[in-house]
């Protein structure tokens, strides 16, 4: 628990700075910027507990909704992410709109 | 005049309109160009020279094609590969390696004091290759670490025998498998650690290692510091790194990251069955295929009409040793024989080079395919697998002599 806490702090550090386009090639992990979108700030505050947000669009050009579904639920049920059913729902929406292949 | 990007597509165009079947280019392979998604950039690990940045945390960085051309890869270019966040800077002083397990006779622990002065030194070469090496190379494409080809390299690793190691904590009659736990660690309490197993006789191995030593230097923290594994001719999954117990196991490890990945189709692939591990759908990923690398030139590149030319290259396998590296200048009907260069043992790759005809202008379609002793060879059509393991397809280069 306490190590979830120290990670959220991260998550909130590593979005502060974000200062880069996200044309631009990051050159840390504290300039990724995720696409402005609704849900940006919930997703990438889950995702970045465990992971660098660089893995988002890195997949992006193989994923769909129903592959971040998969990924979503392996996140959860397999890695332990800490996200409820409607949390899981909007970085669903989020990502399917913003980071897939068509 | 043709640009590169124009000989790229008018490869693909050609393979399409021939229908046959897709191999992996040149330019594709060298990495940054193509795979990835469009967020690779090369930066700089404390300690490593740039590196093709796939991920940031858990670090995850690739070899450039360049620094692949060399026999042995330097440490300092070598890839990095981690799944988990949380990676602490071993202290070697304080470090020791755990022994122990239900079919351990004698429980132990070791200081890299200990290993260094007890048991007998033993260096082999071997190349150590991520098992999703190429995955951003896959068509149709699938998730994972988008991978182009230097998930791989070559290196010298010295340390003891694992079965050395064993033998002295006593192996009981019924073991079965041996666990290896690193140093690294999950961010969260929920997250599976990262183990691995090992059949037992592939533990008992004489070519198993726990090594201190790569390329003659103590071994680079992101290559697992201060002691790994090293289990030539094994995709590099089971490398553990940061190595802190070792368990001799009467049943099956049921940890994730051998029942929830790194598994391959059951039978789909040739090589070494581990059968402890084995279900009727699926089955742990094991030995490497049979692949092959050109390093020089790329795909594109522009030769001067007359001038001196080479193919160079590397071909591996998973230990049986590499036969002959076979080339094709007239879309895979007649083939020659590349020269093999010096062979640095059955584990390393093994150079190849061919003398390229630069006599007459015109284009050149080179197909390069590498054969094992195993009876393999390099495949023109990729086995579909849902993580994207064991890309060895036949490169393809296209050249152009003007």
């Amino acid at each position: 628990m306490r190590r979830h806490s120290a990670a959220l702090a991260l998550a909130a550090v590593a979005l502060g700075t974000a200062a880069v386009l996200a044309d631009e090639t990051p050159r840390d992990e504290s300039s990724i910027q995720l696409r402005e979108a609704p849900g940006r700030e919930l997703t990438a505050a889950h995702c970045v507990i465990c992971h660098s947000l660089d893995y988002i669009p890195m997949n992006a050009p193989v994923m769909d909704a129903g592959s971040w579904k998969k990924t979503i639920q392996k996140m959860r049920e397999r890695f332990g992410a800490p996200l409820t059913d409607d949390e899981a729902s909007a970085v669903l929406g989020y990502l399917s709109s913003n980071y897939s292949h068509r | 005049m043709i640009t590169r990007r124009g000989m790229t597509l008018g490869l693909t165009g050609y393979w399409l309109s021939a229908g046959v079947p897709r191999v992996a280019r040149a330019d594709e392979l060298g990495g940054a160009a193509t795979a990835g998604g469009g967020t690779e950039a090369l930066i700089a690990l404390p300690g490593k020279k740039p590196l093709i940045k796939r991920a940031f945390r858990p670090p995850n960085y690739e070899t450039p094609l360049a620094d692949l051309a060399q026999p042995f890869t330097r440490n300092e270019a070598f890839f990095v590969r981690y799944h988990l966040a949380v990676i602490p800077e071993v202290d070697v002083a304080s470090w020791r390696l755990r022994i122990g397990g239900k079919s351990t006779q004698r429980p132990l622990v070791l200081s890299l004091e200990n290993l260094r002065r007890e048991f007998k030194r033993v260096s082999i070469a071997a190349v150590a290759q991520c098992s999703g090496n190429r995955r951003g190379l896959f068509m149709p494409r699938v998730p994972g670490v988008q991978w182009g080809s230097g998930a791989t390299g070559n290196a010298l690793w010295s340390g003891v025998r694992l079965r050395d190691i064993l033998q002295r904590a006593g192996v009981g009659a019924d073991a079965l498998e041996v666990v290896f736990n690193g140093a690294d660690a999950p961010v969260l309490g929920a997250t599976p650690d990262y183990l691995k197993s090992l059949p037992i006789d592939r533990a008992l191995d004489e070519n198993t290692l726990v090594a201190f030593e790569m390329n003659d230097r103590p071994l680079p923290h992101w290559n697992g510091a201060p002691a790994r594994l090293v289990v030539p001719g094994w995709t590099a999954t089971y490398w553990m790194k940061h190595l802190t117990e070792i368990r001799i196991e009467p049943t099956p490890y049921d940890g994730f990251w051998m029942k929830g990945a790194y598994r391959i189709p059951t039978g789909a692939f040739p090589g070494r069955r581990f059968a402890s591990q084995e279900n009727p759908e699926t089955t742990p990923i094991t030995e490497i295929m049979v692949n092959s690398l050109i390093t020089s030139p790329v795909s594109g590149e522009r030769l001067r009409r007359g001038a001196h030319a080479e193919l160079a290259g590397k071909a591996w396998d998973n230990g049986a040793g590499i036969d002959s590296v076979a080339i094709s200048t007239d879309g895979q009907r007649t083939w020659r024989e590349a020269t093999l260069g010096r062979d640095l043992g059955r584990f390393a790759w093994r150079e190849f080079r061919w003398r390229i005809d630069t006599s007459s202008a015109g284009m050149i379609h080179i197909t390069t395919r590498a054969h094992s002793r195993n009876g393999t060879s390099q495949p023109a059509k990729l086995t579909p697998n849902p993580s994207g393991y064991h890309h060895n397809l036949m490169q393809e280069l296209m050249l152009e002599v003007a």
